[in-house]
């Protein structure tokens, strides 16, 4: 019998650390690890944050290097695209033509920054920030900018905005609802960030619809408002979401419904196919409020990772069942979430100084998430906290 | 330069002459040493990288910050007045002859 093989597709945080995870519990069929990028596989968070504000080089952000691959016989296929699955033949077509057969697959296809369907989207100041390329070429347009123009107060945009005010930039934000991380977030935990952009002297304009972007193919100079209103802009960064890659699995009789819908056990709908991170869509008890989530996070990527190398390699028969936990930096403020917050019907702030507090979140008696400010002690107590009442719930 | 020491739990050495100024975290996964996963990236948000530091350097390390001392206290492995988070450590020559202990466990 030939030896095993895994293909994993994508390898950012949840494609990576399958691979990684396979060799640590010693699977020891061949591992390849497919992704459409060229170079080392690398950490996401550092783009928006260190490296964005030039403390950190992109090499910096390696997972490992060159040797690690070597050393773990894991064989990377790096700049290639995924055409095509066939679930029967249980092999992929890659681009140009070549076939790879699998014994198992791991989507990890991760997601792409949603872009605004409106006019000058297209135009060459925009940009959108997900891989190292984008924040590459982010990070040497902000040098030249002034005017920086954010669309969206969610985590990328905001952090992207503290860093260009903190560089002494001019930066407006535009969001379309009425708060910042409206989706992730309380509304105190709002408000404060709110404060804090712009005390620091964000400009930050809340319920606003951007219209148009105006420009050319070389750059921008302004934004529009519903309201008619002309906003100068020199640079405009889109961070108002991300979609799923999806296309690839749907395309194979995989079931998607906005992500790749998987099993408890991350299995999508077609025999020996897992799905894990941001593109997989998944049901878990620590959402209140909706049926399946879809997570984008460092942790639900890796803990994904974990959890699939594992069964692959044999540890069957359980529910992937993490706390799912996030962080965001922001203009010296550390914000740590535990939990999925929305949902709560009540909450309950708990301040240990100035600018260190928590919101804890409950449903009914029961703590569902925690949203801590340079508070640390009070995010990881909440983080086991609800690792245990979840166990409890599962075993009674 | 300084010369590091990793210790992993079943005895196994391995001692690597690190250059100053990345974490002990990072230059521990460009040379290659098991054990040192650091997951979030550098952020103290996950101790991943716990390391068990030999008794007379600990006093040439870099104080514990609360967001490393809230980390360390769930510590997969168990905390330990030894105990750092190895990605909090930043190479310096004074740690030249430094010995880590990498715990067996790194995650729940």
């Amino acid at each position: 019998m030939s030896t095993p093989r895994i293909v994993v597709v994508g390898a950012g945080h949840a494609g990576f650390h399958t691979a990684l995870f396979l060799r640590s519990v010693r699977w020891a069929g061949e591992v390849v690890l497919v992704d459409g990028q060229t170079g080392l596989p690398y950490q996401r968070p550092p783009l928006s944050k260190e490296f964005l504000a030039g403390k950190q080089e992109l090499d910096d952000g390696h997972f490992r290097p060159q040797s690690f691959y070597r050393s773990q016989d894991i064989q990377l296929v790096g700049g290639v695209r995924v055409d095509a699955i066939d679930a029967d033949a249980r092999e992929l077509q890659l681009d140009g033509g070549p076939t790879i057969e699998y014994d198992e697959l791991v989507l990890a296809t991760g997601s792409r920054p949603r872009v605004l369907p409106i006019p000058g989207s297209q135009l060459g100041g925009v940009l959108t920030l997900a891989t190292a390329t984008d924040a590459a070429t982010l990070r040497s347009r902000l040098a030249g900018a002034e005017h920086l123009v954010v669309l969206g107060g969610g985590f990328i945009g905001l952090e992207t905005a503290a860093i260009a005010v903190t560089a002494g930039k001019q930066v407006t934000v535009f969001e379309a609802a009425d708060r910042l991380m409206a989706r992730a977030v309380t509304e105190p935990m709002s408000r404060y960030f709110e404060r804090v952009h712009r005390s620091q002297g964000v400009e930050i304009v809340l319920s606003s619809a951007v219209t148009a972007i105006e420009g050319d193919r070389t750059g921008v100079r302004a934004v529009v408002t519903a309201d008619g209103r002309q906003h100068r802009a020199d640079l405009v960064v889109m961070g108002v979401g991300s979609v799923p890659n999806d296309t690839l699995a749907a395309e194979a009789g995989i079931a998607v419904d906005h992500g790749i819908v998987v099993d408890p056990e991350l299995r999508t709908s077609v025999a020996h196919i897992s799905a894990i991170g941001d593109c997989a869509r998944f049901r878990t008890r620590y959402a209140i409020d909706q049926p399946t989530v879809r997570l984008e996070s460092v942790q639900n990527a890796t803990d994904q990772g974990r959890f699939l190398a594992g069964r692959i390699a044999g540890a069957g028969g359980k529910a992937f069942d993490a706390v799912p936990w996030f962080w965001t930096e922001q203009l010296g403020r550390k914000l740590q979430i535990a939990g999925l917050t929305s949902g709560a019907d009540r909450i309950e702030q708990v301040e240990t100084g100035a600018d260190h507090f928590s919101v804890f979140c409950y449903r009914g008696d029961a703590l569902i998430g925690c949203e801590s400010v340079n508070a640390p002690r009070d995010h990881m107590r909440a983080r086991k906290e609800l690792a245990q009442a979840h166990s409890a719930m599962a075993g009674s | 330069m300084a010369r590091v020491t990793f210790i992993q739990a079943d005895g196994s050495r391995d001692a690597l002459d690190l250059g100053t100024g990345k974490s002990v975290m990072l230059a521990a996964q460009s040379n290659g040493v098991s054990g040192i996963l650091g997951e979030c990236g550098g952020q103290a948000m996950c101790a991943t990288c716990h390391v068990y530091v030999r008794a007379d350097y600990l006093d040439r390390l870099p104080p514990v910050s609360e967001d490393e001392d809230a980390m360390l206290e769930e510590a997969a492995a168990g905390r330990k007045t030894n105990s750092r988070l190895s990605c909090q450590i930043e190479v310096t020559d004074e740690l030249d002859g430094i010995e880590l202990g990498v715990p067996e466990e790194q995650v729940w």
